[in-house]
């Protein structure tokens, strides 16, 4: 069953550049996707369509049952709610504890003022610990987060996310910023979180071969345009020379 | 010195053009402050001979006279009254400014504005604020106000609303930009993005704005002071006219102790909080 | 939330709850305790707290705030709604701005110059250490009296003109740019100043091969901005101790002939003339760069 349905959605930021063009695809619930190509190519758009940080110029983009596109400010916090979202400078509040940015996840399903006042119900605490430990954060819930290094920083952003119980996770390039040892610390829990709890993950990366060890699906993009979408295993190298338009011998993954 | 000339591989005669460019800059950076020198200086009659001279001799006179005397003592405690009047109003004047200039800055940033007219409307207030001057404000208070507290608080309130204003807009932008994606990506509402993102967020920053417009403001309020006869500066004003330099510079030297305290204490806040 | 649990059936080793802090009511803390949030705090209560006590203690000679404030909106409707002049021409303004512009420059010139030095003689990177703490503190001092009452003083000491007024501005602004020069040039890279000192290079050759190139930028802007404030801060000694200029026009306005629209004539062009300034220096700091 499909959660996510792009109608040749396209987004123009002014008249000349094209983000997206006339782009369609959809993803089934459970799927782990990837979305390569290289810097500029509107990845980080597609992404951003889906929770309408940006808004789309054509097209239809359906959520669960949800028109996102027309949604309203109301249906949009909604929608939002159940999108989590991790990103590559984890975009956490960095003067406030780890446990507090947690908790930030469920400001979308509490009213106005008690989210503003920081209100929390024990449960919520209690579940964000409970997060926490699985992400082996326990013991740094009460630092901030500017005390935290990179990898550590993505966890509390993962957790973030699981504590708005999502049925979708967008991660934007989570991995760029890190070492190779925390990636793999990250992508394993992603990995882990989609496996277990079928929430669907899509992922924009920027590393091919991360791209097809872990995703069970890859769509290729380049110019704001779709060029291969399908299983990591029928990607050829010429396919992956077309999305980055680059040589032979011009890539790193060309190295192995 | 510009970046063009440094990405290309240094050739011998960029490197001498590099040479002639500086060179250029510097003559006509020589050249244009001689030529502002010589029109100002005509227009406002500057003697440069009587002004260097005058030196010494104001250094003379302020060692002769501005020297505390025993009726400045006795007048301490006076002193210490009014200048403890300015010292709060100062803080009172950037608190309440800075709490207003804070929500406001909210609408004229690019990240939490509501909409684009609102946001430039915000900025170019801020502007108008900020330029017109404190003394265009204490002329217009005194009219209804007179010589009263309220002249000085309203007249440096304008002024450091618009200062605070742009600051925070500035702030806000560069500081908060990423939690405040995330925290409206969680599905958190406007108010809830700014109480849980931007206030912890720049709160340190905002701080450290505010004292340092306290700091300002005490010799702002100083010279409010002079103009509109209230405060520590007409106290200043009214023993320098009556040629008590004796208490005049007591009037001085509270003032500068106050200054200078608080410049301290700002700076150890600054360093634990940033 | 049922589906929290990642590994699913994988029980739940830690007992969480010895890592949690709790409030005296059992309730689970989420607050990090960090000196510098804590710092925080305490200043904004300070603050707040200064704040109240002041509106409390401030004597308001039992004014009518309703009825002030309602007049003084009256008040800036004519000023900014209906300018006019009628006591001053235009060309006499502009004359007016034009010295009140002077006041600034040469005392601009004058701190930049004072202040180069003063700024070599006490950044850390190149200065001698006592030398840098004597002229820093001097310079904590000149800077804590305000603009005005240097110029009141200077008034006295040699007489009201042009002389005084510049002396006075001149001392605020030398103290202020030490302060910023000396930032800037200790910002700058070390290394650059170790190698010329490698190659024996002299004090001045160090200065003028280094230090300047490497941070005339940053002096530039701070000059600029001193230009600004000077700018203003003539208008207001130009008021307040009558030095001439704009400001004496403003204040003329205001306190003798009690005429708003005057006022508000003189004050849009020098809101103008300070929005030009601030256009005109961004364009020379762009060009010198």
């Amino acid at each position: 069953m499909s959660i996510l349905t792009f109608k040749n959605v396209s987004k123009t930021y002014d008249k000349m550049t094209h983000a997206l063009a006339d782009v369609s695809f959809s993803v089934d619930e459970g799927e782990f996707v990837s979305v390569i190509g290289p810097s500029g190519s509107g990845k980080s758009t597609l992404l951003r369509c889906v929770n309408r940080l940006v808004d789309a110029t054509r097209g239809e983009i359906f959520f669960d049952g949800h028109d996102i596109i027309r949604a309203g400010k109301k249906e949009i916090r909604q929608i939002r709610k159940k999108i989590g979202m991790i990103f590559q400078h984890y975009n956490l509040v960095d003067r406030l504890s780890v446990i507090e940015n947690v908790l930030h996840g469920r400001l979308g399903h509490k009213s106005t003022i008690s989210g503003a006042m920081g209100f929390y119900s024990e449960r919520e605490k209690e579940s964000a610990f409970q997060i926490l430990s699985k992400l082996g954060l326990t013991e740094q819930a009460y630092k901030r987060c500017d005390e935290l290094s990179g990898g550590q920083k993505q966890r509390v952003g993962i957790a973030r996310s699981l504590m708005q119980a999502p049925r979708l996770i967008l991660c934007d390039e989570p991995i760029a910023s890190l070492d190779p040892s925390s990636s793999k610390v990250i992508m394993d829990h992603l990995s882990l979180i989609n496996k277990n709890m079928k929430i669907t993950c899509i992922f924009n990366l920027h590393q091919v071969d991360v791209a097809m060890k872990y995703s069970m699906r890859i769509i290729g993009i380049t110019s704001g345009r779709i060029v291969y979408d399908g299983p990591p295993d029928r990607l050829a190298e010429s396919k992956i020379h077309e999305i980055y338009q680059s040589n032979e011998g011009e890539l790193i993954t060309d190295v192995r | 010195m510009s970046g063009e000339h440094m990405d290309k591989v240094p050739k011998p005669q960029d490197q001498t053009s590099v040479f002639v460019r500086r060179r250029r800059t510097f003559t006509l950076i020589f050249l244009g402050v001689m030529a502002v020198f010589s029109i100002s200086s005509a227009v406002t009659n500057y003697d440069v001979i009587g002004g260097f001279e005058s030196i010494p001799a104001a250094i003379t006179w302020i060692a002769k006279n501005l020297i505390p005397d025993e009726k400045a003592l006795s007048r301490l405690p006076n002193i210490i009254k009014k200048l403890t009047e300015t010292a709060l109003l100062s803080v009172a004047v950037t608190v309440c400014a800075g709490i207003c200039a804070f929500f406001f800055s909210l609408l004229g940033t690019r990240i939490t504005k509501i909409n684009p007219w609102i946001a430039r409307t915000v900025r170019i207030a801020a502007a108008f604020f900020r330029n017109v001057p404190d003394v265009v404000w204490a002329m217009l208070l005194l009219f209804s106000f007179g010589q009263n507290i309220l002249t000085g608080f309203f007249a440096l309130f304008f002024a450091t609303f618009g200062m605070l204003t742009r600051t925070f807009i500035e702030t806000i932008d560069e500081v908060c930009e990423a939690c405040v994606e995330a925290l409206y990506a969680t599905g958190a509402t406007y108010l809830q993005t700014v109480f849980r993102g931007i206030v912890p967020h720049s709160m340190p920053e905002i701080v450290s704005w505010v004292l340092y417009m306290i700091e300002t403001n005490i010799r702002n309020s100083t010279l409010i002071g002079v103009l509109t006869a209230t405060g520590i500066g007409a106290m200043f004003d009214l023993y320098y006219k009556r040629m008590d330099y004796g208490s005049a510079s007591m009037v001085v030297i509270s003032i500068v102790i106050l200054v200078i305290a608080i410049e301290i204490i700002s700076n150890q806040i600054r360093k634990v909080i940033m | 939330m049922d589906k929290l649990v990642i590994a699913e059936g994988a029980p739940i080793s830690l007992d969480l709850h010895k890592y949690m802090r709790k409030s005296r009511g059992g309730k689970i803390k989420t607050a990090a305790m960090s000196k510098s949030g804590l710092a925080v705090n305490l200043t904004v209560l300070v603050l707040l707290g200064l704040t109240a006590y002041g509106f409390f203690t401030f004597d308001y000679k039992n004014i009518n705030i309703a009825e002030a404030v309602s007049s003084t909106i009256g008040n800036a409707k004519v000023l900014f709604g209906q300018p006019r002049l009628r006591y001053n021409t235009f060309p006499g303004a502009m004359n007016a701005l034009l010295a009140t512009f002077s006041l600034g420059a040469l005392s601009t010139i004058f701190g930049a110059l004072i202040a180069f030095f003063g700024a070599l003689l006490c950044a850390k990177n190149i200065a001698n250490p006592i030398t840098a703490n004597i002229i820093k503190s001097f310079v904590a001092l000149v800077r804590a009296v305000p603009t005005i009452l240097w110029v009141l003083i200077f008034t006295v000491a040699a007489g009201l003109g042009s002389v005084a007024a510049v002396a006075g501005l001149t001392f605020h602004s030398a103290g202020y740019l030490i302060k910023a020069y000396a930032e800037s040039i200790e910002e700058m890279d070390d290394g650059a100043i170790e190698a010329l000192k490698a190659t024996g290079a002299s004090f001045w050759q160090i200065v003028f091969q280094a230090v300047v190139p490497s941070s005339m930028s940053h002096m530039t802007a701070w000059t600029f901005l001193r230009l600004e404030i000077n700018f203003t801060n003539a208008i207001a000694i130009g008021a307040a101790a009558g030095a001439g200029g704009i400001g004496f026009d403003l204040y003329m306005a205001g306190s003798h002939y009690f005429d708003l629209q005057e006022l508000g004539f003189i004050t849009y062009i020098v809101v103008a003339a300070v929005i030009l300034l601030e256009v005109a220096a961004t364009r020379i700091k762009a060009r010198i760069r």
